[in-house]
């Protein structure tokens, strides 16, 4: 049997996994207080050469001011931000290596699509040839070539995007920092531009952070992925990690749709953990060892993709088949999801993800159905907190 | 709802216009009559714009006026912008409230009082009244003006076009002369043509401040009519509403332009998108 891996990987780039490997960005205990508010609370985080990088959390989260401190628009509280060995404490905004793209692109009005580019370029008193050529190869870089001679209200918001984009690389910035660069940009637009971003960072070897509250976004573009909560990392990971190894409720349920089922730890044997549910008392065989001790209370977390439904009733005291009946459907088109009542309330669902693979059913699952839910051992995650 | 015009509203609109306009048309006319007398009419000549050129006195006048309104002008803009500046941005601090609210001030203080307080001032000083003293003077209360202005074409102001430029390599004050200037510009000549006009027609704070040597062109206007009103004094106050008209119009038309101009960009953009 093969040996089984957790998702895709995009290319062979993996520098977090070695130790010596120094980092390219490093929060080294950073903490960033608004009077009395804590945006950031003593948060450590290494950011690797060449990678590309993603912040996600709601709102408030403290990913912006993440951000911010390392551009030099805010100052840490406490702790040190180093970038590429260099202490940054002290060095304004203007003498940084970074350059940031900003939510709302921030263009300057009264110059064209040229001079925006230009401007950063200029301030470095990059001989004017030099910067010609760069502009040029910018313009082409982001397709706006035909518009290098227009204002930036004479663009459109895709455009403007771009021109953003290519005024805050012209100057091969160490990093790149992108702050919701795509939120204004309608879904397929964005979708395309994620791609573009993907294919010019490879392109042009540059570490990029971003910073998003769109999950499929950072999943999306990003190396890695940091999850913030109230000024703290909850979970730094790949995205499929994320997705498949969530650390914790909070990561789990931000990221995709997930089924929380309040569990009992009825026996720990080596790697295999068997729980009871605490509500409907069935019983779940799980290929994953955990620090809780037997009688804990703990959260067995399902992707609704990885319960299988058929018609049919569970026998008594049968393993990971859960027997139900359908509460609701949710036909999305590429697939549906079934809801099964699986106790006494009606609130006490497990959601599963059923594919539309053929146009026609014979059979189809429907209302008041009983069914029956089922899941391997390695499907679902253990989460203690 | 498709009226025409009632009685009424032309009524209104005739009688409020006259009131507006009627003394103003009547003066210009004047301007234009051949007798000496001026409410008496002779027939029509300009030979009292002839006679204006030669009158040194009011020529005078009208210079001093003119450099104390566009220094004080230029003063006043440089220093109102800045407390603009100072009371968008700065965010909070004691006494923030304090301040806006001082800046206002002036705009409603009855100049008498501002005239009369000044001089006061400038008597303690024991400065030498005139070119200088009015010039401060009108520097004073313009600033508030061009402030109230300039304020209000900076709260609309993304602050992160500055935070963009200083992240390209632009050092703060660098940045305020390339980006942030250029944005408010057309409140900071606002502010300036305010100020300008406002000096320009000043008589009260003027007649407090001033000094020998340094007569303005409403002093002088003032205390020649209060010798007899003559029809130069007229053509002078007619030349002024020609001037202060094709501002205002000047002014105005290029607003528009610009504005169909920008919308014409706009539909153009929204155009390309697709």
């Amino acid at each position: 049997m093969a040996k089984k891996s957790m998702g895709p990987v995009r290319r062979e780039f993996s520098p977090w996994e070695s130790p010596d490997h120094p980092p390219f960005i490093e929060f080294r205990n950073v903490s960033k207080m608004f009077g009395d508010f804590t945006a950031v609370n003593n948060l450590s985080l290494k950011i690797y050469e060449k990678e590309f990088f993603a912040l996600l959390g709601g709102s408030g989260c403290g990913k912006t001011t993440l951000m911010r401190m390392l551009a030099g628009f805010e100052t840490p509280t406490s702790g040190q931000i180093f970038l590429d060995g260099q202490d940054l404490a002290g060095i304004p905004p203007y003498r940084r290596p970074s350059n940031m793209m900003f939510q709302s692109y921030a263009l300057f009005p009264h110059m064209n699509v040229e001079k925006n580019i230009a401007f950063g370029l200029k301030q470095d008193n990059m001989p004017a040839q030099e910067i010609e050529a760069r502009v040029a190869e910018m313009l082409r870089l982001t397709k706006l070539e035909q518009f290098a001679k227009r204002k930036p209200h004479q663009l459109s918001g895709g455009q403007r995007q771009r021109v953003a984009l290519a005024r805050s690389l012209a100057k091969r910035p160490k990093v790149l920092l992108l702050d919701e660069p795509l939120g204004a940009l309608d879904r397929k637009l964005r979708e395309e531009t994620q791609f573009e971003l993907m294919a010019l960072q490879e392109d042009l070897k540059m570490t990029f952070l971003i910073v998003t509250h769109d999950q499929e976004e950072a999943m999306t573009v990003a190396d890695r992925i940091a999850v913030m909560d109230k000024g703290e990392l909850v979970q730094v990971a790949t995205p499929a990690e994320i997705y498949e190894a969530p650390n914790s409720k909070y990561v789990a349920d931000f990221i995709g749709d997930i089924n929380l089922i309040e569990a009992r730890v009825a026996e720990k044997a080596g790697s295999l953990t068997k729980l009871v549910s605490v509500v409907d008392g069935f019983a779940i065989e799980c290929d994953q060892e955990t620090e809780a001790n037997v009688g804990d209370t703990v959260w067995f977390a399902i992707r609704p993709e990885k319960v299988r439904i058929a018609h049919g009733e569970a026998e008594p005291g049968a393993v990971n088949r859960i027997g139900g009946i359908v509460w609701d459907i949710a036909y999305l088109g590429d697939v549906s999801i079934i809801h099964a009542k699986v106790g006494e309330d009606d609130h006490d669902t497990i959601r599963a993800t059923f594919a539309n693979i053929s146009r026609m059913v014979e059979n189809p699952i429907n209302w008041d159905d009983k069914v029956v839910l089922t899941f391997d051992r390695d499907a679902g995650v253990i989460l203690t907190r | 709802m498709t009226r025409g015009p009632t009685w009424f509203n032309i009524t209104s609109l005739v009688v409020g216009f006259s009131f507006l306009y009627l003394p103003i048309v009547l003066l210009v006319i004047y301007s234009f009559n051949e007798s000496r007398l001026v409410t008496v009419w002779g027939g029509f000549s300009t030979k009292w714009y002839a006679s204006l050129l030669q009158n040194d006195q009011l020529l005078d006048a009208a210079w001093v006026t003119l450099r104390v309104a566009f220094t004080s002008a230029t003063i006043a803009t440089v220093l109102g912008t800045l407390a603009a500046l100072v009371l968008v941005r700065s965010g909070r601090f004691i006494g923030r409230s304090l301040f806006s609210g001082m800046i206002f001030a002036p705009l409603v203080m009855p100049e008498v009082i501002l005239g009369l307080s000044l001089l006061l001032l400038f008597v303690a000083m024991d400065t030498a009244r005139g070119f200088w003293t009015v010039m401060l003077a009108h520097t004073t209360f313009a600033m508030c003006y061009v402030a109230v202005v300039v304020q209000s074409r900076l709260v609309g102001f993304d602050k992160s076009v500055e935070e963009a430029a200083e992240d390209l390599g632009c050092p703060p004050v660098k940045t305020f002369f390339l980006i942030t200037l250029p944005i408010i510009l057309p409140g900071v000549i606002a502010g300036w043509m305010l100020a300008f006009t406002l000096s320009l027609d000043d008589l009260v704070i003027a007649s407090f401040t001033t000094g020998p040597g340094a007569t303005t062109l409403p002093m002088k206007i003032y205390s020649q009519v209060r010798l007899g009103v003559t029809p130069e004094i007229n053509a002078v106050c007619t030349i002024l509403v020609g001037l202060v008209t094709i501002g205002v119009i000047a002014a105005s038309l290029v607003t528009k332009r610009q504005q169909i101009q920008r919308e014409r960009d706009e539909r153009a953009a929204f155009g390309a998108d697709n």
